[in-house]
Order: C-alpha cells, then sequence, then structure tokens
C-alpha cells in the first residue's frame, strides 16, 4: 500500500490523496477511517470518489429527447434568418450620394449598421447556442476519468538524455576546442549590431530642436484657427484668444511647429497681474501669453476660468495660475508654463518680441537648467 | 442522500449567500455616501421670486425687487454680487433667461434652471441694465441667422476654442473646485452667443472683435447640428468618451459572455 | 450511410497514409477536458483574439496608414473641407461609404475590449485558484507576456484613425517617452520619425498593430493553448478528482461542440452589442490638431489605470546639474507598471520559494483556504482599480457634482490606505470562512431549530454533513511557516546564504503564521463519540 501521508523537505505534511482514495476505497467502502503505516489515524479524510450520475430527463423520457432535438433545431434554423437579414440589410441600405446635410446619411448608416449587427448576432450566437444546447442534453454526459501522470520523465530516460547530450557535446569538442568556442562567442556577441545599427535612421536627432518654436521677434499673433491678427486693444478684460505664429502653416512641417508653439493669450486687469520681476514688460496692458503645451505631458493647456484666473489641462488637472506667472497651483504638472514676450506692431496688432526663453512642453533629460 | 452543493464554484450558493449581494450593496452605497458628504461643495440657499412688468422703468422696478439685494440698489454691486453697470443687456438676457438668476443656490457655481421671469419681464430687465451703461447688446435675428454658416469650419473654431471645456459633442466637463462647463444641446442658439460675447461666470469673454461673428455662428451651427445628428452607430453612451464604453464593455460585453459560459457550464436536467 | 462511411474510411487512410495520424487521433479525441464556467473566461479572450483578426483584416482592405494631408469632401458635412490625414479621412469612409464598415469597426474595437478584460478576469481566475503553481509557470510567465502585448496592441490600435482623442493619447506617449533619463528624447524622435507628431508615426504604428505584435500573438497564443492541452487542464476539488487523474467530458463531441459553439457565442454577442452601441465615434472628435483638446480626454478603459497613475501623482520634478528628470512622469507612467507587470510575472516563484514547494499541482485551491495569496490579490486588484478610477475624475467631478480637487486629493489617499486595508479584511474573511468550514465539519451544519434540554439547557440543533462534505472542506493542505534552518550545518560550519535563508523564513511566517487547521478524521470521531453537543 502506498504511503498516506509524508513531509517533503520543506516541512510541510502531505497527502497522497490519489492513492489514498483508491486504497480507502478498496479496505472501507466509505468509511472514513484510515491508518497509516504506523497505525496512527490519517490526517485527513479520504476521497469519496465520483457523485453518483444524475440522468437527465432526455436520458430517460424520449419525447423529452425529441424537444431538445428540436429546440437544437429552433436555433440552428434561427441562424439562418439571421444571415437573411445580413443580406438583406446589406443590399437595402445603401449610403446615399447626395450633396447636403450629411444627416439622412447617418440615419441610413444607423439602419444598416443595426441590420447588420442584429442579423450577424443572430446568424452566430444561434449556432453557438445551438451547439452547446446540443451537447448539454443530447450528446453523452458520463464523467470520464483519464489518468495524469507527472510531468517529469522517468529516471533512465532523463539519464538517457543528459547521456545523448554528453555524447554529442563530447563530439563536437566544446569543452576542448576553446579557440573554436570562444571565437564563435565573439563571432554572436555583436550580432545584435546587425538588426540594431540599421534603426538608426528611424529619426533624426533631436540636437536642440525641442528648445525653439517658430516665435521669432515682430511675428504677429493669429487667431487659432481662424488666423486673424489681434489688436490689443480689442482683447476684452476677461477674454481670451488661442493662438499660433502668423505664417505657421507655410513652414515646412506645420503641425511639428503647431505642436511647439501653441499659445493663449489672455487679458487680465492690470491690478490682478503679480508679475516675477525680471518679467517686467512681458506682457502688454495686461494681456499676457503662455505656452498652451503642458509642462507634465504635452496637453493644450486651454481651460482658462475668467474668475479664479487658473488655466486648467483637461488632460490631468495641472492647474496654473495665470496672475502668478503660470505657477502650478494644483495637479502633476512640476513646471510652470514658460511664457512668450508680447508688444504690439505699428498697426496696434499683437506680436512676439522673442521665442520662448525655455523649452515648451514636457521636461526632458537635457532641458537645461532653466 | 442530500443534493452536494459546493458553495465556492457558484453552483448552488443561494441558500446560505442570498444575502450577501445585499449587504456588498449597502456597504458600498454607505462607502459612496460617506465619500459625497466628505467631497461635495456644500451649497446654501437662497430664496429669490418675483413678478412685474416691462419698460425700463418696470425693470428697474423688478430689479429693485429681485436683484438688488446682492447687487445693490443702482446695480453698484456689493459683496453678494458684482456690479451690473457696463454688462450689458446681453448678460441679463443670459443669465435670467437661463434661470441662473436670481441665483437659487450658491454652490461651487450657479446653475441653469428654469427661469424666474417671463420673456417680457426679462426684456424689462435687460433694457434696465443697458440704461445704466454702454455694454454687450441681445445678438439681433441676423446675427444669430446660421442656416447657411459652415458647419465643418465652426467644429474646427469649436475645438479649438471650446471643446478644452465642454467636450468634443458639447457634453460639457469638470472645472476646478466643483465647478463645471455645462452641457451645451439644450441651449439656444441666443444664449450661446450671448455667453460667449458676457463669459458668464468662470467662461473667459470671446468678444466680437477677436472672435468675430461670422466664427460664432459657424460654432453655433456646428453644435446645434450635431445635437440633433442621428447616431450612426447606435446608442450614443452620452458622448463622453471612452470611459462609459468601458463600463458597457465590461457590463454587457464580458458580462453577457461570462452568463453564457455559466450556461455552458451548468449540468442540463 | 454505408457510402458516407466508407467515403470518410478513404479520407481517413489517405490522411494516415502519410501522417499516420491514427494514434493521434484516437488519444486526442478521447481527451478528456473538466467543465466549468470559469474554465471559459481564457477561451473569451482567444475568441476575441480571433475576432480581431477577422475583423481587422476587413478593416485593412480599406485604412491607409499615412499622414499624408488631404481635405476631406466625402458624405460627412461636420467634416467637409477640413483638412486631415489619410488615415483619418480612410477611417471616415470605413465608417460612412463601405457598408459593413461601421459595424465592423464597431465589432473590432468591442472585441478588443472584451477581449482584454476576458484576459483580466482569467488572470484573476488562474491567481486566486492556485493555477500558475508548478507545472504550469511557463503559462503564466506567457499570459503575463500577453497581457502587456495586448496593452500596446491597444493603444497601437486606437491610435491609427489620427482623430483629436487618438492624437492626445500619442502626444501624453510622446511626453511618457521624454521622461526617461538620457536616452527619453533620443526614443521619441526615433518613433515620431523626428518631432512630434511627424509624418511617420501612424505608418509605424500599423505595422505593429497589424503585423508584429499580432505575431508575436499568435505564436505565444499557440504555446499557451498546447501547454493546456499537453500538461492537461487543472481542476477543483470535487469528489473524485486527485491529483493524478483529469474528470471531465471527452473533446470530440462534447467538448468540441461546447467550446467551438462557444466561439460563435462570443461572436455573436459581440455583434449585438456592436450592433446597438457606439465606441470611438471618430467622426466626433475631429481630426487631430496640436492645438486641439477635448474635455474628457481619456484612453480605453485598459489603459486607464495609467492615466489615473498620471493624474494623481504630485509634481515631483528632479533638477540637477543642468539635467532633469521628472518624476511626476517617470514614476507613475514607466515605474508603477513597471513594477506592477514586473511582480505579475514573478508571483509563481515567489511563492514557491515561500512555500518550498516543488510537487505539481493539478487540483486548484479554494481561494478561503491560501488566505495571504488571496489577500495580496486583492490589494493589487484593489490598487489597480484606484487607479482606474483616478483616470476618470473628472467624469466622477462632474457626474456627482464634486469638487475635482477633492477627489484627485482623495484617491492620493485611497491609493495609500486602501490596498493594505483590503488585505487585511480579505486575508480575515478567508480565515473566518475556513474557520467556519472547520466548525461544520467538527459540529454540522447550524439548522436554526433552538431545542430546549430536559436541563433547561437551550441549544441550536446542529445536522451532521455528509462524508462527502467533510472530505471537500478537509481536501486541502494547511501550510506551515517554514522552520528556521539553524545557522550552521551537521558539521558546526556557517551556513552560507543564512541571511536569505531567514528572509525566507520570514517570509514564510507572514504567508502561513495566521491559519485555520481543517480539523482531522480523529477530532472529528473525538467530538462524536464524546456524546453530541
Amino acid at each position: 500500500m502506498s504511503e498516506h501521508t509524508h513531509t517533503d523537505a520543506a516541512g510541510v505534511e502531505h497527502v497522497e490523496s490519489a492513492d489514498a482514495a483508491a486504497a480507502v476505497q478498496e479496505e472501507h467502502a466509505g468509511a472514513i477511517v484510515a491508518r497509516d503505516e504506523h497505525g496512527e489515524i490519517e490526517t485527513h479524510y479520504a476521497n469519496p470518489g465520483l457523485a453518483p450520475h444524475i440522468y437527465r430527463r432526455s436520458d430517460i423520457d424520449k419525447t423529452a429527447a425529441q424537444r431538445r432535438e428540436r429546440e437544437v433545431a429552433t436555433l440552428f434554423g434561427l441562424s439562418t434568418i439571421g444571415t437573411l437579414i445580413f443580406l438583406v440589410s446589406y443590399f437595402v441600405f445603401k449610403p446615399a450620394d447626395k450633396q447636403g446635410n450629411s444627416n439622412q446619411l447617418l440615419s441610413t448608416v444607423h439602419y444598416s449598421t443595426l441590420g447588420l449587427g442584429l442579423g450577424m448576432g443572430l446568424a452566430l450566437f444561434c449556432i453557438g447556442a445551438g451547439a452547446i444546447h446540443w451537447a448539454k442534453t443530447l450528446m453523452p454526459d458520463d464523467e470520464i476519468v483519464q489518468e495524469r501522470h507527472p510531468m517529469h520523465s522517468s529516471a533512465e530516460e532523463r539519464a538517457g538524455a543528459v547521456e545523448a547530450l554528453k555524447e554529442g557535446a563530447a563530439g563536437a569538442g566544446l569543452g576542448r576546442r576553446k579557440l573554436i568556442r570562444n571565437s564563435l562567442l565573439g563571432a554572436m556577441a555583436p550580432l545584435g549590431l546587425l538588426a540594431l545599427v540599421p534603426l538608426r535612421d528611424l529619426g533624426p536627432l533631436p540636437g536642440a530642436s525641442l528648445a525653439y518654436t517658430a516665435w521669432r521677434k515682430g511675428v504677429r499673433l493669429v487667431s487659432d484657427p481662424s488666423r486673424n491678427p489681434i489688436k490689443a486693444e480689442e482683447v476684452p478684460i476677461g477674454g481670451v484668444v488661442h493662438v499660433m505664429p502668423e505664417g505657421i502653416d507655410k513652414m515646412p512641417n506645420p503641425l511639428d511647429e503647431e505642436a511647439k508653439a501653441a499659445a493663449i493669450v489672455i487679458r487680465l486687469a492690470p491690478d490682478e497681474l503679480h508679475e516675477r520681476p525680471d518679467r517686467r514688460g512681458w506682457d502688454y496692458n495686461g494681456i499676457v501669453c503662455y505656452s498652451k503645451i503642458c509642462t507634465h505631458v504635452g496637453c493644450p493647456v486651454g481651460l482658462y476660468e475668467q474668475q479664479t484666473h487658473h488655466l486648467l489641462c483637461p488632460c490631468h488637472q495641472s492647474t496654473f495660475d495665470v496672475t502668478h506667472n503660470c505657477e502650478v497651483v494644483f495637479g502633476p504638472a512640476g513646471r510652470p508654463l514658460p511664457q512668450l514676450k508680447i508688444s504690439v506692431d505699428s498697426e496696434g496688432y499683437l506680436v512676439a518680441d522673442q521665442d520662448f526663453q525655455e523649452p515648451v512642453g514636457p521636461s526632458y533629460w537635457f532641458r537645461g537648467e532653466n | 442522500m442530500r443534493r452536494l452543493t459546493v458553495p465556492w464554484t457558484g453552483l448552488t450558493r443561494r441558500r446560505r449567500h442570498r444575502f450577501a449581494p445585499l449587504v456588498v450593496l449597502a456597504a458600498a452605497l454607505g462607502v459612496t455616501g460617506g465619500l459625497y458628504t466628505a467631497l461635495a461643495p456644500s451649497p446654501h440657499a437662497e430664496a429669490a421670486s418675483g413678478v412685474s412688468t416691462a419698460s425700463i422703468d418696470q425693470g428697474r422696478g423688478l430689479f429693485l425687487r429681485n436683484c438688488s439685494s446682492c447687487h445693490g440698489l443702482n446695480a453698484e454691486g456689493s459683496s453678494d454680487g458684482p456690479t451690473l453697470i457696463g454688462v450689458g443687456a446681453a448678460a441679463v438676457d443670459f443669465q435670467v433667461g437661463t434661470g441662473r438668476m436670481p441665483a437659487a443656490n450658491v454652490g461651487p457655481q450657479i446653475v441653469k434652471k428654469r427661469p424666474s421671469f417671463d420673456a417680457q419681464q426679462t426684456a424689462a430687465l435687460a433694457a434696465y441694465v443697458a440704461s445704466l451703461a454702454p455694454g454687450p447688446a441681445i445678438p439681433d435675428k441676423s446675427q444669430l441667422d446660421y442656416t447657411n454658416s459652415d458647419i465643418a469650419k465652426g467644429g474646427e473654431i469649436y475645438r479649438t476654442n471650446c471643446a478644452m471645456c465642454h467636450n468634443f459633442a458639447g457634453s460639457g466637463g469638470a472645472l476646478t473646485l466643483g465647478k463645471f462647463a455645462p452641457a451645451l444641446r439644450g441651449t439656444s442658439p441666443r444664449h450661446m452667443y450671448e455667453a460667449m460675447i458676457t463669459g458668464p461666470q468662470s467662461m473667459p469673454v470671446f468678444s466680437d472683435s477677436t472672435m468675430p461673428a461670422k466664427d460664432k455662428r459657424e460654432i453655433i451651427a456646428f453644435l446645434r447640428n450635431s445635437a440633433k445628428e442621428p447616431g450612426p452607430g447606435g446608442l450614443s453612451l452620452g458622448k463622453i468618451g471612452p470611459v462609459s464604453e468601458g463600463g458597457v464593455g465590461w457590463l454587457f460585453g464580458l458580462g453577457a459572455l461570462i452568463a453564457c459560459a455559466v450556461w455552458l457550464g451548468a449540468k442540463a436536467r | 450511410m454505408a457510402m458516407l462511411e466508407k467515403a470518410a474510411a478513404q479520407v481517413g487512410g489517405t490522411i494516415d497514409d502519410r501522417f499516420g495520424a491514427a494514434g493521434w487521433i484516437k488519444k486526442t479525441a478521447r481527451k478528456v477536458f473538466p467543465d466549468h464556467w470559469s474554465f471559459m473566461l481564457g477561451e473569451i479572450a482567444l475568441y476575441s483574439f480571433i475576432i480581431l483578426l477577422l475583423t481587422g483584416t476587413f478593416l485593412t482592405l480599406w485604412f491607409q496608414p499615412s499622414q499624408s494631408e488631404v481635405v476631406y469632401h466625402g458624405a460627412y458635412t461636420p467634416l467637409q473641407g477640413l483638412k486631415m490625414s489619410q488615415a483619418y479621412e480612410s477611417t471616415l469612409r470605413i465608417s460612412f461609404d463601405v457598408r459593413g464598415g461601421l459595424i465592423m469597426r464597431q465589432i473590432h474595437h468591442w472585441a478588443a475590449l472584451i477581449f482584454v478584460s476576458a484576459m483580466v478576469v482569467h488572470l484573476c481566475r488562474i491567481f486566486f485558484t492556485g493555477a500558475f503553481r508548478k507545472p504550469r509557470e511557463t503559462n503564466w510567465i506567457i499570459g503575463t507576456i500577453l497581457l502587456t502585448l495586448a496593452l500596446i496592441e491597444g493603444l497601437a490600435g486606437y491610435s491609427l484613425p489620427d482623430d483629436l482623442l487618438s492624437g492626445t493619447g500619442l502626444r501624453i506617449t510622446e511626453g511618457v517617452l521624454l521622461s526617461l533619463p538620457l536616452v527619453g528624447t533620443y526614443l521619441s524622435y526615433f518613433l515620431f520619425g523626428g518631432q512630434f507628431p511627424g509624418d511617420d508615426l501612424i505608418a509605424r504604428l500599423y505595422t505593429a498593430h497589424v503585423l508584429l505584435i499580432p505575431g508575436i500573438f499568435l505564436a505565444l497564443i499557440t504555446v499557451h493553448v498546447m501547454l493546456v492541452w499537453y500538461q492537461k487542464h487543472t481542476q477543483y476539488p470535487l469528489p473524485g478528482r486527485t491529483e493524478k487523474n483529469a474528470v471531465g467530458y471527452p473533446f470530440f463531441p462534447v467538448y468540441t461542440a461546447k467550446a467551438g459553439g462557444f466561439f460563435f457565442i462570443t461572436f455573436g454577442v459581440t455583434a449585438l452589442l456592436s450592433s446597438v452601441a457606439t465606441i470611438n465615434p471618430i467622426w466626433l472628435f475631429g481630426p487631430y490638431k496640436p492645438g486641439e483638446v477635448s474635455d474628457g480626454t481619456q484612453p480605453d478603459w485598459y489603459m486607464g489605470f495609467l492615466e489615473g497613475s498620471l493624474r494623481m501623482m504630485p509634481p515631483w520634478e528632479i533638477r540637477a546639474w543642468g539635467y532633469t528628470v521628472p518624476m511626476n512622469v517617470l514614476v507613475p507612467a514607466l515605474i508603477v507598471p513597471g513594477f506592477m507587470f514586473t511582480a505579475l510575472g514573478l508571483y509563481p516563484f515567489i511563492e514557491r520559494w515561500v512555500t518550498g514547494d516543488d510537487r505539481e499541482h493539478h487540483i486548484l485551491d479554494r481561494p478561503r483556504n491560501v488566505p495571504t495569496r488571496t489577500g495580496l490579490g486583492v490589494l493589487a486588484i484593489s490598487f489597480w482599480l484606484i487607479l482606474l478610477a483616478g483616470g476618470a475624475n473628472d467624469l466622477f467631478a462632474i457626474t456627482f457634482h464634486l469638487s475635482i480637487n477633492s477627489i484627485t486629493r482623495a484617491f492620493q489617499v485611497l491609493i495609500i490606505v486602501i490596498p493594505p486595508i483590503s488585505y487585511v479584511v480579505t486575508k480575515r474573511i478567508c480565515l473566518g470562512l475556513q474557520r467556519r468550514d472547520r466548525e461544520k465539519v467538527l459540529h454540522g451544519r447550524e439548522t436554526g431549530i433552538i431545542q430546549r434540554l430536559p436541563d433547561g439547557e437551550m441549544i441550536e440543533v446542529h445536522e451532521p454533513i455528509s462524508d462527502t462534505e467533510k472530505w471537500m472542506l478537509t481536501q486541502h493542505l494547511s501550510r506551515r511557516p517554514l522552520e528556521l534552518e539553524p545557522d550552521t550545518d551537521d558539521n558546526g560550519i556557517p551556513r552560507r546564504r543564512l541571511l536569505l535563508s531567514k528572509a525566507r523564513a520570514r517570509v514564510s511566517r507572514f504567508y502561513f503564521e495566521d491559519r485555520v487547521e481543517p480539523p482531522t478524521p480523529a477530532e472529528v470521531r473525538e467530538i462524536e463519540t464524546s456524546g453530541h453537543h
């Protein structure tokens, strides 16, 4: 008889319940007492074995089985109807190519989507439901017991494998022919370069490109997306204008430039402005301009609250105080939004006085001290 | 023999765990309620009411009875409310016409409700405030005629200037400290226009000089179209982006499939 | 019929002549699969993957993975005349001009959401029942890799249409890449082909999304499923199930019908959902422009935990010697998920080290019988759920009229407080349940009937439970902490790696100090013979 309990290397008691179950069932037929080889009472109950099979109605009643059969057939029939619905929907609902408002088209697309989806859903679902119903009610449902063997191979097989490998290694002389081994390793080691080096042309090196934007001295601020220049006196107190540098659309990569240059113009009452001494004169009559690219991970910070003068980023809720140089008052951003020094040109339109004096947008390793 | 029960495989757990879901639900509600009380900005109520007739004088009468306690007897403002001198008729029409004024509660933000005054009374109040000093006027019919406006252009202007607060489809969004940008689907073109030129509460001012009237009409055209546009894909799920989609995916996608799996795994009778 | 059989025999013969498949078919057709609904969770993920391959192939027939600028002149008025990328334009065309295009897009996207959620629930089932134990650690590792890849595959997928929402997501991805010390800018420039947004990214993501990652997926899923097949499925500790057998239904015909049918069910349910519920309405978002953004910018749910992690991180940025390390991005977007997935992948090995258990396990654990593991699992889930909820803090604010600032601060506290509480509470609940099981075995089930004894004492009548039930409540191992090995070995020589051994003993105590031993038959008999209480 196999042992019932043993203690493994870690000192934990285990029960080989499989053996125990089989043995106990033979000897005691349902009794729960078992003794190990020392005659001690066992620490665990014996596995009672499979529960008696419960027959389904379709197993014992022929009419019930026939009913099940009809149910399965009905489900498969419904599936066919689903396919029909799909086909009909495909040919009935065609996108109209007429001009004018597209709401008619959207309705057609809606009916098409609904018809195709319901048809397809019905066709597929009912095949699945039919198959499973068939399996559950009409296919044999006796539980089958199969043996499970330990994953590891027998000791002989293991020894054989080791032997085979040893023999092979000896044949190749891996241990003896050091020159071959070392030169092979030396040849393999740099192979990764074959894959890595050609990736170099994935993109240019960053250089200083992240530190500069399209703003220059004298470039007009134009509204985004309408591209109208902005007269300073026309910006109302409490008003905002989302701006881009004039002429940005004609630059080589306009979207790349927009991604750095996007800015927001806000007019505060002059007494609300608390400028840093070194930023004195960066505004124009209470009109300030800040980068719209969040210093956290780069979302456009466009959400201006007129009463609190807070700029809020809709992505991660970093909040910047416009009255205090856009310092962070809440949220994950680590730095204030960079400010653009502005003035007006001879016609009274707002212009930039210089580029941003620090890189805009998310922080990065080579950002510099600012 | 008694039927075998396996409590934790979920086959026959009804008997003993009937109330477990209720207990969990009650606990969850309790926690949610507690959090709500802890986090909700506390509003305190202020009563307001009023009835009267038109014209500047009558508007003044209405003002004295309904507004002056906060805005001052001559609309010069007080610690409870800002001055109304120079805010213009548009501001009054928006605030009173959307029911925000007179304010019923002073929470983090004054909210839209059923207007306290009819159209005529609102016009009288507006006329009175407009008579105090020049300010943005109520837009006339021609300013609001957006029938031939470019919807697509309006969408582009909207996404640059408005969507960061009001969301891509005008569903509204959160601001700081309990304030929010309201949903725009039910807002009338006139009120939209007035909001843009007057900048009510947290909203900044988009004056006609920095955002021409044409642009505003395009925005309105876009929003009106968006509000009545049929959803080609079926239920819109609130037009608030992937969060509601995730919830539906778990609940009705995976949930339905797990229900099917339970059916699959249950023994047929 | 005889004709049919003859024809089948001929086909069979032809095949066997060439592949000698008869032996394999004989074995396979009768191979037994244990049956339980929770074993279907992985299948939902597998079938969703097949749905994704099928619908995805349909979409590639029209999609243009290009950022070249075009002016829209399609059917949809609200975008008429706007500049956009070809990627966005072709997605609009698939939605509005290709019949069945929108339903295919919606099935593809809903299937993606279900795919990842099924993986997560499948993972939880494996974890809490201990199905990751020897010999199945490899499959656990493969599963962890599949889940990680699924997140990247999803991000790449929803970025392809180049709409405003996905563009904002890519902008955040750029910000996250830039946060990496030293190499950040280079990686970003190599990925985007230069500055953000550049012209190359969509095409590159497309290759990754339709070829590279699905290829890896296909290979790993094949190994995953073959290992389940080869190592045989685990089973719950029900009567007759042992470590040395597998009890269930044969692969052919029962499991073929059930599993095959379930594929159609999965596809059908996904199609039905897609027919009634919009997903990712890209026409509403508009084309991507770097100056635009919408309120409520969230990723698909499976990336939500990273979004929440970014939102609740305090503004901590290190600047020293002219270099910047944005910990406010690096920690929540890379270190936190890196730690989470590493811990996930290593867990089976940690537990094996703690238990010193080298045996095979094919019988699943009841979660209550492994209180520390169950507690740690709930700890991890609560941590993840709070991060996920944090990603929707603005929607909480507007839905429940709360202050977004208070919500964010509350999440900052909850993320630290709730996980340990969840651990302790879960562990206590597990131990309580084990104690109840023990009572039930010793004294029977409480009937709720109160009886008055002749001496006036009131007792509750206990109904004895069946032997089967007694076995089920006591069949598990109750592990005890590892004993600390002596500092010196038998020869009095100090042991090497003493510290490690001490640490191991300490962790083992943490795991198994609190435990409820199942009653032994001897204990039960003692109580039974000493008169019913």
